[in-house]
């Protein structure tokens, strides 16, 4: 088998090539300056933005926590139903994020618009207009919207793999059914809450889009000062990579944090 | 207890669909009007038709999607093969380098490679255009097609490999012959993941396209920022109804193929 | 001695099929019954019943006189050892043990002492802040039963749980519950498939097929009285042959007529004729109403077990004397040892306790 190893040749080349090198060069640009000399400028630069920073981890936590409880009795359910539907309710709950991603936020910007539906249905009862887009709650409500099926799936995989006769032992014990549910089924759907979890905060804190079209230009997320570095009319791509660098930093860090949480040796019976 | 459950779930399905739902209702307006429905047309749909913007990105989407998770699919499955033979050190480097551009932030990916494109459009005379999207969608497509074939490695039995050699095979005849149709699965499923991926990526797309060549995606961002048009209504339509065909029909043949096995299965 | 629990009427449906036909079954308070039967029985289904992760199409489950049909398994002093032992993987062996009290808010202290005194009882002191995963299947399965026991419940359901062990382990394991169940005074219902760890540790069986109870009683009155031929079959090994009961205590087979010591059977009536292969004793052939040819000598450990092959029966025999392979040979058989059944019209239908009837009438 070893002979085999040659395969992976032409892979590793483009990985380092197009993987490791990119990555690289963003290290390279947070710290040099036009001319290319070491500096530590924009890094320090970067501190100027910390309210935006705030915000983005802000409204990406409450976003991952709102999904959270959102998703976790959906997955529940779907985890305990007959295994027919199972595969059928699935596909249903699967299914909107199939559609394009831009779509699905655009959807939100016609229903939260002043002259949108959920006004108009509003000054049918003499209420509003009220503002609903361009507001955080509108961003968070687009971060939610689009990431709640990446919370429903992990958390799906985790639960259904739960032995039912733990559940039964536990019911057997004396549990009723929330003892069951808080006592051994969340403890052991814990990795799914960390794949969830990641799945949805890390695009929640980096996107620029949602803020973009549901947040108006007046609650901008680091993905949007990153994207103005580089394709907005100020090219600073010295700034832009600072901040993507400052931002991979802080998702790593957030990462280790949750990794405490998740036992070691959590197999699963 | 029961009747809550359906009731939660109910109103969490309705959360998802409505919006989309909305959508299409209104690619059938007559105005422009997001609140109000004024009367039935199919105008928009014929604008849309006729929008060379539109046909074109789309095709330029596809042609993408195509070389790209072809490319990735050949690339990846090759690669996955040569690490499932690497040590236990050099693998697990290898695996995280190929596990960033599906864990970092997507903005993060297309950024570098941008950055990289900059940095060598200078010194190769390179435009930013088809060649750097075809590039970027690979590099973020390769990752899912080595997460799909590797765990196939691992439920391969491992003396498959020595077994054909014992009867005869030298190793790429063997490797041809007796590994390949056991990762094959795993192959087709990321073929189809990378395909799925480069159709609907924006934001990688985003950043290393060019002004000549754009993607459906893109095409659609800068239709949503320029102006509120029932187009996009009926472009989002024609993307549900292709996405449930789709989805409907995938599900029908897994379910005959389950059925298929739980009969054989039982006559045994 | 009283009824702890009765099953009345049990019937059990699912997708068309009749699981469980009409169960009834009464367990006395302190004793150790067995279900057994092969795969598919209904045992186990019977078991979940008595539990409560099973509701039953129709019939009644009665705990001490109480219809308990609608109480769910969380309230029933009912404690189950599951057949995967089902250890929670959260949590040590401790934690796994205390589980039961925790729920039930012992105190600390309270659980201290429980959790120890059960630690002792399994001989697993020490283990308490093991990871269950890192067991061997042996401690495994004494973790569960711990952990069932400490609730000092009255009544203890264990299903299949020595499967997964090696042969040496599950002997020791049959005695250490038989031991701690007499100990404790406790009522075990018990589920297997193998008859010999049925009749080791039980008071009482109950031999099911198909969703019948084909008997009830005694281990040694299932093995020395099987009232039925798949009893007889199932239980030990045993030579079935047909007979014709020809008045009462004489009944003919194999050409030849033979006194036994059964009843109440109609005149000329075709019968079952059952006979255990270690009641069967080796005679010179001349003087012997069987004769037969030994077609095969397998050594046993304990005994040889010899086919010997008699026209129209190939009987098998235990003998702590080899006979050589193609001999001649003569058997006789104390009339006590052969025992008659009624021939079943449908299998499983067999209601248990008809022979002894029949007896009595006579």
């Amino acid at each position: 088998m070893k002979k085999l190893k040659v395969f992976a040749t032409p892979y590793l080349i483009w990985m380092a090539v197009f993987i490791v090198v990119p990555l690289l060069m963003v290290a390279y640009f947070a710290f040099t300056d036009e001319e290319g000399n070491f500096t530590l400028d924009y890094i320090a630069n970067v501190g100027q933005y910390t309210n935006i920073f705030v915000r983005s981890i802000w409204l990406a936590v409450i976003a991952t926590v709102i999904c959270l409880i959102l998703a976790y009795p959906v997955s529940f359910m779907l985890s305990r139903m007959k295994k027919h539907h199972q595969g059928t309710m699935l596909m249903i709950v699967m299914l909107p994020m199939w559609m394009n991603f831009l779509l699905r936020t655009y959807a939100w910007m016609t229903l939260l618009g002043n002259n949108g539906i959920i006004n108009y249905l509003f000054s049918l009862v003499g209420l509003g207009p009220f503002k609903l887009i361009n507001t955080e709650g509108a961003v968070v409500l687009g971060m939610v919207y689009n990431y709640l099926p990446f919370m429903i799936l992990p958390l799906y995989s985790v639960m259904v793999k739960i032995d039912k006769s733990l559940i039964e032992a536990a019911s057997d014990l004396g549990c009723n059914p929330v003892s069951v549910l808080f006592r051994v089924i969340v403890p052991l759907s814990v990795p799914g809450i960390m794949s969830g979890v990641t799945m949805v905060f890390v695009p929640a804190i980096s996107t620029f889009i949602i803020s973009r079209m549901l947040g108006g230009g007046s609650n901008l997320l680091i993905g949007d000062l990153i994207e103005m570095q580089f394709l907005g009319n100020a090219y600073n791509p010295h700034l832009g990579a600072g901040i993507s660098l400052v931002l991979m930093v802080i998702i790593l860090v957030i990462m280790t944090i949750m990794n405490q949480f998740n036992p070691d040796d959590q197999v699963l019976i | 207890m029961k009747t809550l459950s359906k009731i939660y779930m109910a109103l969490v399905l309705m959360f998802l669909y409505v919006p989309i739902f909305v959508l299409i209702v209104f690619s059938f307006n007559e105005t422009k009007s997001r609140s109000v429905f004024s009367g039935f047309t199919l105008e928009w749909y014929a604008k849309l038709f006729r929008n060379e913007v539109i046909i074109s990105s789309l095709m330029n989407t596809i042609i993408i999607a195509v070389i790209a998770s072809i490319a990735a699919t050949v690339l990846g499955t090759l690669a996955a093969i040569g690490i499932n033979a690497m040590r236990k050190v050099p693998k697990a480097i290898v695996m995280n380098i190929t596990n960033m551009p599906i864990v970092n932030p997507e903005i993060v990916t297309g950024v570098s490679l941008m950055l990289l494109f900059v940095f060598f459009a200078a010194r190769m005379n390179l435009e930013f255009g088809f060649v750097t999207l075809v590039i970027a969608h690979i590099t973020f497509d390769v990752p899912y097609v080595i997460l799909n074939v590797m765990p196939k490695f691992r439920q391969m039995d491992p003396n498959l490999f020595e077994a054909a050699q014992d009867l005869g095979c030298g190793p790429f005849t063997a490797l041809r012959k007796v590994i390949l149709p056991e990762i094959m699965p795993g192959v087709v499923s990321g073929f189809l993941m990378s395909f799925t991926f480069s159709l609907d990526d924006f934001v990688i797309s985003y950043f290393t396209s060019g002004s000549t060549s754009q993607t459906l995606p893109i095409t659609i961002y800068s239709m949503t920022r320029r102006k509120i048009s029932p187009e996009i209504n009926a472009l989002s339509t024609i993307i549900f109804v292709v996405v449930v065909i789709v989805l409907v029909v995938k599900h029908i043949i897994e379910t005959k193929q389950e059925q298929k096995l739980r009969a054989n299965g039982g006559d045994e | 001695m009283e009824n702890i629990i009765s099953l009345r009427n049990i019937v059990v449906e699912f997708d068309g099929d009749q699981i469980l036909k009409n169960i009834n079954l009464d367990i006395k308070d302190k004793e150790f019954v067995t279900l057994l039967g092969p795969s598919g029985c209904g045992k186990t289904t019977t078991l979940r019943i008595i539990g409560g992760f099973l509701t039953p199409t129709s019939g009644d489950v009665l705990l001490d006189g109480k219809r308990i049909n609608d109480l769910p398994p969380h309230k029933r002093d009912v404690n189950t050892v599951f057949q995967k032992y089902a250890l929670f993987p959260h949590l040590n062996v401790y934690e796994n043990i205390a589980f039961g009290l925790r729920i039930k808010k012992y105190s600390e202290k309270e659980i201290v002492r429980r959790v120890g005194e059960m630690l002792e009882l399994v001989n697993l002191t020490g283990f308490e802040k093991r990871s269950v995963q890192r067991l061997s299947g042996g401690q495994q399965q004494r973790v569960a039963i711990a952990r069932a026991l400490v609730n000092r419940p009255k009544i203890l359901l264990l299903d299949e749980p020595l499967g997964a062990l090696d042969l040496k382990l599950r002997k020791d394991m049959q005695t250490e519950l038989r031991k701690i169940q007499q100990a404790l005074e406790l009522t075990f219902v018990y589920v297997t498939h193998d008859q010999e760890e049925a009749l080791t540790m039980s008071d009482t069986v109950v031999v099911m097929n198909a969703g019948h109870i084909q008997q009830i009683g005694s281990p040694t009155d299932i093995y020395n009285e099987p009232k039925n031929a798949f009893v007889a079959d199932f239980i030990g090994e045993s030579n079935i042959v047909n007979g014709c009961m020809l008045q009462d205590c004489l009944v003919e087979f194999a050409g030849n007529r033979f006194d036994c010591v059964d009843k109440g059977f109609d005149k000329n009536e075709i019968v079952d004729v059952v006979i255990r292969p270690e009641d069967v004793k080796v005679i010179p052939a001349e003087n012997a109403k069987l004769t037969g040819i030994v077609e095969s000598v397998v050594f046993k450990g304990v005994h040889y077990e010899m086919t010997v092959d008699c026209i129209d029966h190939k009987w098998l025999i235990h003998s702590t004397k080899a006979e050589p392979v193609g001999t001649t040979i003569g058997m006789t058989v104390d009339p006590f040892d052969i025992h008659i059944m009624k021939k079943s019209k449908e299998e499983g239908a067999y209601p248990a306790l008809m022979g002894v009837q029949q007896n009595e009438e006579a």
